[in-house]
Parts: structure tokens; sequence; C-alpha cells
């Protein structure tokens, strides 16, 4: 079969499962005791045993397959959950995470999972994981059907053999598990097995055999198989057909229809035990959206031919207040008002919920908890809170970072927590949501704060500040200083942070998405990192000014107030030039000079003054004209032109002519 | 070296009245003088950034690329639009005319300076039409190295 077209979808559907395992354990984690989430977990690895096995990922069935048997022998009560058990059940998935990333990259699941397939068969049978190599030798048979309990193998059953189980019980006959095993000198496997299915023939269906029976056919299987039989023939009668073929060792029947009921009553039963928890979960009807899957190119051309239609409507808008004419201007502004619906439909079909990045978050805190010795509960709000895909994908590794810069820096050990009067337990919230045009993402502790003496201390060691130029910072700047590049303060090298590598890099990445960050801290209650982000990166409103003959293009988010040159009063400090703004001395930047206008002849010059905001003071600049806003689509300067300093990209004015943007963060 | 452009077509254009080529597998297209806008902070001989179909594409004085006295404007003026490796841009030349389709055996290998450019610029050497001589450009080295180099430096 070519599974090729399948690929994709396979790759797709196992993701979405893997994170439902990883957020379903967690859930198992924080309550041991609930079966229904067992049932889901169990679902979505039987779900991958069953698409992994028809794609041919082979190790990947095998492994999920192991896994289910745990979880089948727990939600049927035999085993316990242990602590050991959530670590080997996540081990697998981590794992079963690897394989799929090597199918991702067109490898196969090939991978030595020989130590925790021994962990999970221990696991199974309710003994402790031992670490016995002796143990790990005998049983790493991998994949041999080895002396599973029984129930398992009926835990391969899916819906609709369950469907036919059921419905044959309904009309008088009984469905059997047969398991026969062949005697160890068997030299025709396969003949035998095809001999043992003739022989009961006519006496009922076989529904599925285990193996499947083209490797039954090619003798891929150990002495045993097993197969369920649907018959109104007695089990005797069966199992002596069976054994009329020749080297049978021995046959195994097993009725089927009392495993269901077992099943059944041990649901009734949970749920009159815990009605208000599990109810909900199990029978509250599931809202369905009716959606399609896009291919991301797709959109992405969308939103290209879009920014060309602004780009003609800016051309056409310009056109049409030139010729002055009543019923093409109403016209245009028709088209207008139109498109910029159309515009907010086509960034919003590009939005994904943060949570696509949110959600690999629990799975690490717990695992940096157990690291650092550490408890920490991460408290995620606002998930649903949508942003552009551009953005999102450049988000984790930033996010990441701060988490663990709060996990590792953040919050205290529990032995200090407790000294200092705070519970054990530290907390970590991790918020999104929307303010204004920007989706703001907030990390914050109730761990030690920031101390702003070893922050200070660190800064003059490493020559990023001098001792007298310390004392006159605020708070607020020292903290800014952690983001300079070269700057760490963890006394120890870790694993999880503090490799020099800090900060800065989350700043440049955030800045290259378009955003900030910021931080505020109160030593001994805890300190929140607030990431600002755009909500697209596409398309934004700009304030267009005019610097001798040319125009450039400022973000009217990075703008906080325009006003006239002979509104302000301009002062010398140090040779700079500066204006007194809100109570801060903000430097004043002629834009002429920066960036390198040449000279033209026109009074006009240096009538206006607009002032930006950056991550944490003002600058002033002083521009000839401003000319409007607009909604401008941000064009890269492409590959040979890189990081052109004070440039951050450009865009196409309605006269067809290019405009540079301004990044107003990095014009000092 | 020369390889590159065996049994290959390439576009003619004039420097300073001298005949380079560029292999056509590398144009894009070839676009009248319109207008480009000058970007601060970079190297000179980058004339500033123009826009075709969409795209930003910043545009290359070659006479200032080699270092060439420059020449009075005139009608002929061109901009090649050329991509090489993820990069595109447009070279702005005197004039760019015809297209030639170049064999082997008319490539010679480039003397160490030609016209007073670098030979590191220079792929190699070749007569058409019988008793023309043009300049093969080394487009990779146009393009990238110094001004990757020179650029980084900039920014540091």
């Amino acid at each position: 079969m070519d599974t090729n077209q399948y690929l994709v979808l396979f790759i797709d559907e196992g993701r979405e499962h893997l994170q439902n395992l990883n957020d379903k354990m967690l859930a198992l984690e924080n309550d041991p005791n609930d079966l229904s989430v067992v049932n889901e977990i169990f679902r979505s690895a039987h779900t991958i045993k069953g698409m992994s096995a028809s794609m041919g990922f082979e190790d990947m069935a095998n492994l999920t397959h192991k896994m289910e048997n745990v979880l089948d022998a727990l939600r049927h009560k035999q085993i316990d959950v242990t602590p050991d058990m959530i670590d080997a059940l996540f081990e697998s998935i981590d794992h079963l995470e690897a394989m799929l990333d090597q199918i991702i990259q067109g490898q196969s699941d090939k991978r030595d999972v020989s130590d925790i397939v021994r962990k999970l068969q221990a696991l199974e049978k309710g003994e402790a994981i031992s670490n016995d190599s002796e143990q790990s030798a005998s049983k790493s048979k991998n994949g041999a059907v080895e002396s599973k309990s029984k129930n398992n193998e009926h835990g391969a059953l899916n819906e609709t053999e369950w469907e036919i189980v059921s419905k044959a019980k309904d009309v008088g006959l009984s469905a059997y598990f047969i398991k026969v095993n062949l005697t160890d000198d068997c030299m025709l496997k396969a003949a035998r097995a095809v001999m043992v299915f003739q022989a009961i023939e006519g006496q009922g269906d076989v529904i599925k055999t285990i193996p499947d029976s083209e490797k039954i056919e090619k003798a891929e299987f150990d002495l045993t198989f097993s197969f369920i039989f649907i018959t109104g023939e007695s089990p005797d009668k069966i199992k002596h057909d069976i054994l009329t073929v020749s080297e049978i060792d021995q046959v195994e029947i097993d009725e089927i229809t009392q495993i269901k009921a077992q099943e059944n009553i041990i649901e009734s039963h949970h749920q009159t035990e815990k009605k208000e928890t599990n109810k909900p979960k199990s029978t509250a009807p599931v809202q369905v959206n009716k959606t399609i899957r896009v291919n991301l190119d797709r959109l992405d051309h969308l939103l290209n031919l879009f920014e060309e239609l602004i780009i003609d409507r800016g051309r056409l808008e310009q056109i049409s207040n030139e010729v002055g004419d009543h019923h093409l201007k109403s016209q245009v502004e028709k088209i207008h008002r139109v498109s910029n619906q159309l515009q907010e439909t086509i960034l919003n079909l590009r939005m994904v919920p943060v949570e696509t990045v949110f959600n690999r978050f629990p799975r690490m805190v717990r695992n940096l908890s157990k690291e650092l010795n550490k408890k920490i509960e991460l408290v995620i709000t606002g998930a649903d809170t949508e942003v552009d895909r551009s953005i999102v994908d450049e988000l984790g590794d930033p996010l990441v970072h701060l988490l663990r810069n709060s996990l590792d820096h953040g919050i205290e050990l529990p032995e200090v927590r407790k000294e200092n009067g705070k519970s054990e337990t530290g907390t970590v919230q991790l918020r999104a949501f929307h303010s204004g045009n920007h989706v703001m993402i907030e990390i914050e502790d109730d761990g030690a704060g920031i101390d702003r003496q070893k922050i200070t201390a660190k800064a003059i060691e490493n020559g990023l500040i001098t001792l007298e130029a310390s004392s006159k910072l605020s708070d607020q700047d020292v903290f800014h200083l952690m983001f300079a590049s070269g700057f760490s303060t963890a006394e120890k090298i870790s694993d999880i942070s503090g490799r020099g590598v800090g900060l800065d890099v989350v700043q440049s990445n955030i800045r290259k998405i378009g955003g900030t960050v910021s931080v505020e801290s109160t030593l001994g209650k805890g300190s929140r990192f607030t990431v600002k982000l755009p909500l697209t990166l596409s398309i934004i409103n700009a304030m267009l000014i005019k610097l001798g003959e040319e125009t450039y293009a400022v973000p009217i988010s990075s703008i906080v107030e325009t006003m006239l040159l002979r509104q302000i009063e301009l002062k010398t400090v140090n040779k700079k030039e500066v204006l007194i703004y809100r109570d801060a001395v903000v430097p004043f930047i002629d834009l002429r000079n920066f960036l390198q206008v040449p000279h033209s002849d026109s009074e006009a010059s240096k009538q206006a003054v607009i002032i930006v905001k950056q991550s944490n003071n003002y600058l002033a600049f002083a521009v000839d004209e401003l000319l409007g806003h607009q909604d401008i689509v941000i064009k890269s300067l492409g590959n040979y032109l890189k990081n052109v300093e004070g440039i951050s990209g450009a865009t196409i004015l309605g006269d067809g002519r290019v405009a540079l943007i301004l990044d107003c963060e990095a014009i000092a | 070296m020369s390889q590159l452009y065996q049994n290959k077509k390439v576009i003619l254009f004039e420097l300073n009245e001298e005949t380079y080529g560029v292999s056509i597998d590398h144009v894009v297209s070839i676009e009248r003088p319109q207008a480009i806008t000058r970007v601060p902070h970079v190297q000179a001989y980058v004339k500033g950034i123009m826009t075709m179909r969409g795209l930003m594409i910043p545009v290359i004085d070659m006479h200032k690329r080699f270092n060439m006295a420059e020449s009075l404007e005139t009608t002929e003026e061109r901009i090649i639009i050329v991509e090489m490796d993820d990069i595109m841009v447009g070279l702005f030349v005197d004039s760019a005319h015809h297209v030639v389709d170049l064999s082997p055996s008319q490539i010679e290998d480039a003397p160490d300076i030609v016209g007073g450019l670098e030979a590191a610029y220079i792929d190699g050497i070749a007569r058409y039409e019988e008793d023309k001589l043009l300049v093969l450009l080394n487009l990779k080295q146009v393009l990238t190295t110094n001004e990757v180099n020179d650029l980084k430096k900039i920014e540091a």
C-alpha cells in the first residue's frame, strides 16, 4: 500500500494524540484515582498504536502496545498508579515523540526502547521497576508475544470489533478469545495455523487474528497465535476440533463478553462514585465545529495577494484625491471599508491560539521541578488567546527561556520558602491576553524576586556600567541590565539556565518579531516578565514622515506623541540636545543626521517632533513634516541587505515608491 | 571556472564602454530605471531599494561596485535583476542589449586584470561576433563575500 499520502495525516494526528497523552498524563498524576482519565489515555495510546501499525511503524506500534497493557491493567484495577509508573509512561511518550520526529525527518521509527519496554512489562505485572540487567536480558525480546494477562489482548479490539462481538451476543452467539500454542518442534508453523483455521471453518467466523493473518501465513510469529472467533458452538467442541491438528501444544479459550461487561461495571461504578467530576467529562456532548484543514502555503499566498491589494488601494486613494471626483471618492471609500473587513478576516484565518506554544510547558515544568528538587505549580490562563501564526512560530524559544529562568532563579527551594513563611510549593503564572493591538504574555512567579545588588555587582564586574552610574539607576533600569548581552547572574552554571546566552537572546528574539520584553520585581515577593507582541506582523498602521525629499514610516505603536518644534524647549546636556517630557530627560535626535539624509535647500526643515517609546525610555525625533498615518504592508529588505541599522523593513507607498520603516527600538 | 558558461546564453551589458556578460540563468528581468529609495548605513555602492512585483530589490551601482568613474545619465541605463542563492538584487548598468550564445571554445580564462577589474570578479573572457570581447562576470563574487563582510563590519 502506498502510505505516503497518509503520512501527513498520520503526523498531524500523531502529534495531537501525543499532546493529549501528555495533558492527560499530567491530569492523572494530579488525580491518580480518576479512571476516566485512564480511559482517555488508553484511547489515545490505542489510536496511535492503530495508526502506526497501519503505517508500518512497528517500533511505535510495539511501544504503544506495551503502554496499552499497563493502562489496561490500570483501568481494570489490577494495578495501582505509582510515581514510577507515571515516570515510565512519560518516558514512553518521550520515546514516541522522538520516533515521530524521526518519521517527520524522513527516517524510520527505529529506536532502542528495550529499557522502557522492560519497565512497562514489570509495571503491567504489578512489579516494582528494577534496574536488574539480568531481567532486561531475559525480558527484552522486543515485540515477542509474551505471557500477558488475557485481558490485555482483548484491549486490542477496536470499536467495530466490539460492535461485532456485541451484535453476535445479541443473536445468541458467543465470542471467544482463542490462544493456540504450537509445540516447540513445530516445523511448519504457517501450515499448522492454516489447518487450525480449516478445522473450525464453518462453525463460525474469525474476526481478528493476532498477529494479523498475513503474518500468520508467513509464519511471522513465535509459537503462539491468537484469534477471536464468533460461534454458536461450545468452547469444548472448538477446542477439541483444534486439537485434531497435530503439533498443537495447548489451546486456551476465553469468552470475551465477560470482559466487556466487567468494563461496564467499572465505568458505572465509577460514575456513581465521582459524579461531579466524572460525569461532565464522559457525557457532556462534544461541541463539534465544522473545520477544514488548509495548507499554510495557501494562506500565505492569500495574504501576499491581499498585501498587493492594499498597496493598490493606496494608489487608488491617491489618484482619487488628485482627481477630486465625488463618485470616484465614495466608491474608493467603499473599497476601503470592504478591504478592511477582508484584512481582518484574512488575518483571523492565520490566527492560532498560543496554546500551541503553551501546551508543552506543563511537561517541562514538571520535569524541571523534579530536576531542581523544587515544588512548582504552573498556572496557565488565556491559552486560547490568538496570535498570528508567524509570531507563534518564533515565540516558543524565548518563552521556554523565560520560564526556565523563573523556575531556576525565581522559585526558591522548598526549605527556603518554608523559612520565609511561604508555602513550599511555588507558583508560576503564565498568562496571555489581548490588550489593544497587542498580545501580552506574562510570566509571574512568587519566588525570591530580583536582587538589585546582585545585578549591579554583576553589571559592574562585566563592565556594563560603572559604580557611580549604578547608584543613579532606577530599579527598572537595573533590571533591564539583565537583558544586556553577556550578562548572567547564575552562581553555578546549570543545564537549565545561566549559560551566559540568557535574557539578551530572549530580548533579541522577541524584538525580531516586533515585540518587547520588560520585567518588574519585588525582592522576596517575586518577579514578572512581560512580553508585548504585535497582533500581526505583516500589516501595521504607521505615521509617514518627511525628511528632506525622503519619506519614512514610523509604526504608530511606537509613537507616544507628536508635537510641533516651536511647542517644545530644547536644553543642552553634555553637548547633546534634550527636552523634558513627562518629567524625563529625553534625548533629541535629528533624524536627518541619523539617516544621513542629503541636504536640501528647502526651509521647511525640522518642524515637528515625534516622541517614541523604547522599552524603558523615550526618544524625541526631529522631523521635517508629518504626512499622516495609513496602513502599510511590511516587507523585508531581502537577504542582501540584512540588518540595516535603524531600519526594520520597507513598504510600498501609494505612488509606487519605497519607504523605509524605522526601527525605533534600535535608534539611540 | 568557465564551464558555468558552456553553451550558455549570456546577457550582455555595458559599463564604461566595456562589454560584460552574465549568464541568463541568473537573470530575472531587465527593467528601465525607476524610483530608487536611498537606504542609510549601507555600502556606498548600494544605490538603494526598488520594488518589482511586490518584492523589495536592492540596487547595486555597478560603477561604484567596481570603483569605476561614474558615467553620465543616459536613456540607455538599465537595471538587470539577478537572483543567486536566495539573494535578489538589481545591477544598475549603462545599457543592456542583447543575448549571445557562447560555446566553450569561445571562452578563455581571465588574465589577472581586465579593465581595472580584479580577477576575483571575473569568470573568463569570451570572443563573440568575430572581433568583439566580453568579460564574463563571477556573479557570486559580485554579490557575496565582500559585501557580507563589509556589512558585518558596519553592524559591529
